[in-house]
């Protein structure tokens, strides 16, 4: 696996994956475990993922804003259990200016959370469980003008757009 | 280029997370009649009552990639229909 994985993550081997002498901006984004959704006080939770699927399109994802942005990114997100505090989704986008870089890190956890086949499994602290479903999006963030040709048709689909998970 | 006229196509379906739960299976093997669509297999799927619950416009890949319902299919094809995503 090289975008998924069942361990912890790392930020920091991220960053110098992407740090070059020619990039002088680095805009990194962890998506972590909350302790709550929608009133309810989360214990822990699984994620799961149509893995084949979700390699290749967090491969898409990363060269999208990599070609746009000039950037080089790295991109990891968590499968299996995990707790309160764990680290879901790590992404860190180098450009040669922090303009670039920010907007190469939004795009990335933007495009995830709208494309990749990954679900997740809440427990509750009254011993209930339930797959979480996406509220409806507001207008997310710039696309590049090159990948509207190949968009996937999700928009009916897009997932809620919280900065965590 | 000669084009076989084969009268049927046998895809792969897969099923994740809460589908796969209220079908009670991840994957099976579905023949329907050529010329087939992502909408055919999804007709096909609502037929058999324990696909109920799917939406009327679910989500669909073929082959690792986000598809149209439209979207034709071909024998050897894997089909996944994708709860509401949930990563990040």
């Amino acid at each position: 696996m090289t975008f998924l994985t069942d361990r912890p993550l790392d930020l920091a081997p991220l960053v110098a994956r992407v740090m070059s002498p020619e990039r002088g901006g680095v805009a990194c984004f962890l998506g972590v475990v909350r302790d709550h959704h929608e009133g309810r006080t989360v214990k822990r939770l699984e994620y799961s993922a149509y893995e084949a699927m979700a390699e290749a399109e967090c491969a898409r994802v990363v060269a999208e804003a990599e070609a746009k942005w000039e950037a080089s990114v790295a991109l990891e997100h968590r499968i299996g259990r995990l707790e309160i505090g764990d680290v879901a989704v790590a992404i860190a986008a180098a450009a040669a200016h922090r303009d670039a870089a920010f907007m190469a890190c939004r795009y990335v956890i933007e495009q995830v959370k709208r494309r990749v086949p990954l679900w997740k499994r809440e427990d509750y602290a009254d011993g209930s469980q339930a797959w979480v479903t996406p509220r409806p999006a507001r207008p997310t963030v710039e696309r590049p003008a090159d990948a509207t040709s190949d968009a996937p048709p999700v928009s009916e689909h897009v997932s809620h757009t919280d900065w965590g998970v | 280029m000669t084009i076989s006229a084969a009268s049927t196509v046998t895809v792969r379906v897969l099923l994740f997370a809460s589908y796969a739960e209220a079908a009670g299976q991840t994957s099976f093997t579905l023949t329907l009649p050529a010329p087939a669509t992502v909408a055919s297999v999804l007709r096909l799927l609502r037929s058999q009552a324990s696909d109920a619950r799917l939406p009327e416009r679910p989500l669909c890949a073929v082959n690792l990639a986000h598809a149209r319902l439209d979207a034709p299919v071909a024998s050897g094809d894997e089909i996944a229909i994708l709860p509401p995503l949930a990563g990040g």
